[in-house]
């Protein structure tokens, strides 16, 4: 008779010494067990999407509707820089830089004057971007805006 | 169960006919033997490119405007990117690293001489196909560094006679580095190159089935004077429980250099920036760019930089051809061929180092 | 002429030969016949200096654009061909203009609302007016004719448009204008003023701002002393004309012990620290005691303004250190692959502070210099607690690779086992 890998013993063929097996085997079946495991969590919670979807770096859904009043403003993320979102009084949205162009403070809108106000240096913007006082000496970049749905999603102007 | 897995497969698919060859294959054992793994350890991470390759497809976006924002979104926010992307990189560049290593054992253990001609041309052939991977992938995450050394890579390849400039279109995608040369990179690196070389592979593997592994030339001598000395391993299970072992070793390697040192994204292509000074292409084509660069401007009437890289496709040209230069005058040809051997594998190292500390 | 035969033939002839010669002369003189005839050019654009005014020289000026001729300010009879009946005085003819009848002669129009109302009713019909005010007009006045008149400024036969970027009176222009006497240390001899002023305007942020990067809000010399009224403002006033655009800075510097302090001495208000034509881009050292330091050069060490100037400096210091500190950590976390972008673009509210603390410096008063800066380290620290946080998480996935290392020790451990085992017999 032939037996692979079993410890011949005497008076009983085929029969195998428990504990050196169980030993390797515990090792073994321990071993690549774990190691799949530790091989497939991470990939398996890598198959799940992340929580902020990634539209590429031209656009962001900046706010949901009805998170903003009418005639207010709100900084949002785009990127790695702030951004501008207001809301007029005749519910047209309007997106811009939010970084001044004067030394890089972030901007606010003011709904008194309905003017983009720099509080660093009191530099005013209008509401197309445009440096109408104060010592800004450039106009803010001016984004698109639309609306899908429930989301107010800001991207870069189109290249014409 | 497996076994009872295995009775139904075998008797719908007579696996035991295709398996039999298997059972007989063995491994011979000798003081060299070591190096054998390096063919398997550069099979394992190719297989590991492909799955952390896949898994990077469903969050890259190939293109000028998105591609680095997506590396670096797969970076900071998919869970586990990190770790996917890093070992994807570490992987890259150990698998170059063993290919080279898995030449060169061959080289010298003469394991390329007839009648393993073929296995030595197909291997020859996906070292270069692996080398096209690391130059395409490379490009991929869109960052200053990848982008110039395109830009260089792709000049050179500018510079061969004939059809240098078509080539350079081709490869770019028209005369300058744009998203056109990403888009078509990305191509390259994850269809292209990988329908051809899972084929070369396939083809490479069948011809070490069928011939077995070779012995070195000293050690077969040595047999043949005391056959008591030959010793053979089994493939399966014990060359291949071995074998298990050392590809247990590489991914812990990887873990540990993904882990500890992640790979950098870098900072994205400004295209009209000026090139960075001292820029360097990756490691593995250190020492051909160093070569060129000693090569003086003009030598004799030959502009410097064309015959660099007419002189490194003849030296590839021989790469490819070499078990066949011994058909001629044996005798002294194999004695050169081992000379070139040793030169080659100084130079190489020599010109990365080189490449390496020089500014 | 005996192919004339008669008389009659001969006066046509005569008759069709002068008309000739007046289209070819009016044609070889280039003139439309819109434009108002203008026959002083055929002479003086022939003429050299100081009578010469050649037709392309005059084609710039935008009196010849609006349908004027030299007539128009020299008088005489341009329609005439004749010089003695041109240049008539019976014609008004007046000849060079004396330097002293210039803004007179100029005011004669552009004083005049009505006249000027056809041309352009937005522009402005005061500068006469004005011109009395400033210096020069008072020296004038007192027969000093080496100030400058109208055409001075403006230039005269090609005056262009302000607006023009090639009038010597457009902003980007202006400086080097008013250079052309007020930098001639032998021109201004007699006058005692100082004639450094362009030199030094050349190298504030004024004039970077201006000619370098083009930007027509920035002050010239216009912009604080006025333009037809030139006059330095009163000691007493400077702050005022700074304050026009410096709103925030004169805000506070108003309502701070200096501006009081500074009256009663009699000192220019924001010139003293900043200086008033070489004005450079303010730095954190000017509140230190290097060369830069300008509260030292009037307060004494260790009294109180000192203390609190110190601890100005000092807080600012702090902040921008602490925001470069987290800055450093962030960056350090993202290299090693962490995701810290919203702590980074915090940052900039941190730098906002900062910028806004260098503004309340003006009011020299510490604790409000605090305020900003308070709110600023709250940030900056937020910031850095992201950073460590980051990289917190970062060791946590060396523990994840430890884990998994152990893991595969152990698979190792198995399979060399297992290998023995089965190669053992």
């Amino acid at each position: 008779m032939h037996c692979e890998g079993r410890t011949m013993s005497t008076h009983c063929p085929c029969q195998q010494q428990p504990t050196r097996r169980g030993f390797v085997g515990l090792f073994l079946g321990t071993g690549i067990l774990a190691t799949l495991a530790s091989f497939l969590y991470p990939v398996i919670r890598y198959f799940v999407p992340p929580p902020v979807a990634d539209l590429g770096g031209d656009e962001v859904v900046a706010a949901k509707t009805g998170d903003l009043k009418q005639n207010s403003g709100k900084v949002f993320r785009f990127g790695s820089r702030p951004g501008l979102l207001i809301l007029e009084a005749d519910g047209t949205y309007r997106a811009m830089s939010a970084t001044c162009t004067h030394l890089g403070c972030t901007v606010q809108y003011k709904p008194d004057t309905r003017q983009v106000w720099c509080p660093c240096h009191n530099g005013i913007y209008d509401l197309n971007g445009r440096n109408v006082s104060g010592p800004p000496p450039r106009p803010l970049d001016v984004f698109d805006v639309h609306v899908r749905g429930e989301e107010v999603v800001v991207s870069r102007k189109k290249e014409a | 169960m497996i076994a009872a897995l295995y009775r139904w497969l075998d008797a719908r698919l007579h696996l035991d006919g295709l398996l039999e060859p298997f059972k007989h294959k063995t491994v011979p054992q000798h003081k060299l033997s070591y190096w054998y793994f390096f063919g398997g350890i550069t099979l394992f991470l190719f297989m590991i490119q492909v799955a952390t390759g896949i898994l990077l497809l469903l969050y890259y976006h190939p293109g000028a405007n998105e591609a680095f924002e997506s590396v670096q979104y797969i970076m900071t926010s998919v869970q586990f990117g990190w770790l996917i992307r890093s070992i994807h990189s570490w992987s890259a560049n150990l698998m170059i690293f063993t290919a080279f290593a898995h030449m060169f054992s061959v080289l010298f253990l003469k394991a390329y001489r007839a009648p393993r001609e073929l296995t030595w041309v197909t291997g020859v052939l996906l070292l270069f196909l692996v080398m096209g991977f690391g130059f395409s992938g490379y490009l991929l995450p869109w960052n200053t560094l990848a982008f110039f050394a395109t830009t260089v890579g792709t000049q050179m390849a500018g510079q061969v006679p004939i059809i240098g400039h078509p080539l350079m279109i081709f490869l770019r995608g028209g005369p300058e580095v744009t998203g056109a040369t990403l888009t078509r990179f990305f191509g390259f690196h994850v269809a292209v190159l990988p329908a051809i070389v899972t084929v070369l592979i396939g083809v490479h593997l069948f011809f070490v089935q069928r011939q077995g592994m070779s012995v070195p030339p000293k050690v077969e001598e040595a047999w043949e004077k005391d056959p008591s000395l030959r010793k053979e391993m089994k493939f399966f299970p014990n060359f291949a429980l071995r074998e298990m072992m050392a590809w247990y070793v590489g991914m812990a390697l990887l873990g540990a250099l993904a882990a500890l040192f992640p790979w950098d994204l870098g900072v994205k292509v400004d295209p009209f920036a000026s090139a960075p000074a001292g820029i360097k292409p990756e490691w593995y084509f250190l020492f051909m760019y160093q070569t060129l660069k000693l090569i003086p401007s003009k030598v004799w009437i030959i502009d410097g930089e064309v015959l660099g890289i007419v002189g490194c496709g003849v030296a590839a040209l021989a790469w490819i051809l070499l078990p066949f230069i011994e058909y001629f005058r044996p005798s002294r040809t194999r004695v050169w061929i081992t000379g070139l051997s040793i030169f080659a594998l100084v130079y190489m190292i020599g010109m990365t180092a080189y490449g390496y500390l020089a500014q | 002429m005996a192919i004339l035969h008669s008389k009659r033939r001969m006066s046509i002839a005569a008759c069709m030969a002068v008309l000739a010669v007046y289209f070819v002369l009016g044609a070889g003189m280039g003139q439309t016949l819109a434009q108002a005839p203008n026959t002083c050019l055929d002479c003086h654009a022939l003429l050299p200096e100081p009578y010469g005014v050649t037709a392309d020289k005059f084609s710039h000026d935008i009196h010849e654009q609006k349908g004027l001729t030299c007539a128009s300010c020299h008088g005489g009879d341009p329609t005439s061909m004749d010089p003695t009946v041109a240049m008539s005085p019976a014609k008004g003819w007046k000849g060079k203009i004396d330097r002293k009848q210039v803004p007179q002669l100029c005011a004669s129009c552009h004083s005049n609302p009505v006249y000027m109302k056809q041309y352009d009713p937005g522009l402005r019909t005061d500068q006469l007016d004005q011109y009395h005010t400033s210096v020069h007009g008072k020296k004038l006045a007192t027969g000093d004719t080496k100030v400058a008149v109208c055409t001075d400024c403006h230039s005269v036969h090609d005056l262009r448009a302000p607006s023009d970027p090639l009038s010597t009176v457009n902003p980007v222009n202006v400086a080097k204008t008013c250079s052309r006497c007020h930098a001639d240390a032998e021109y201004m001899k007699p006058y005692g003023i100082p004639t450094n002023q362009f030199a030094n305007y050349n190298t504030s942020v004024h004039h970077d701002a201006l000619a370098v990067r083009g930007d027509l809000s920035a002050p010239t010399c216009t912009t604080c002393h006025g333009n037809h009224g030139a006059t330095p403002p009163g000691v007493d006033r400077v702050e005022n004309v700074c304050a026009n655009c410096h709103v925030f800075q004169a805000q506070m510097y108003e309502k701070s012990t200096h501006s009081k302090v500074f009256a009663e001495k009699g000192l220019p208000g924001c010139v003293v620290c900043h200086s008033n034509h070489a004005i450079h881009m303010p730095s954190d050292a000017m509140l230190g005691t290097g060369p830069s330091g300008v509260c030292m050069s009037c307060h004494k060490p260790g009294d109180v303004c000192d203390v609190a100037r110190a601890n100005i400096l000092s807080n600012l210091t702090r902040l921008d250190q602490s925001i470069k500190q987290a800055d450093q950590e962030l960056k350090l976390a993202e290299a090693s692959g962490m995701e810290v972008s919203a702590a980074r673009m915090n940052q900039a509210a941190a730098s906002d502070a900062l910028t806004q603390a260098r503004v309340t410096i003006h009011s020299y008063n510490p604790a409000l210099v605090d305020q900003n800066i308070e709110a600023g380290m709250k940030v900056a620290n937020a910031d850095l607690k992201a950073g460590q946080d980051a990289m917190v998480e970062r060791n946590h996935r060396r523990l994840g690779l430890l884990v998994s290392l152990i893991a595969i020790c152990i698979s190792l451990v198995g399979l060399w086992l297992y290998i023995k085992k089965l190669e053992h017999r």
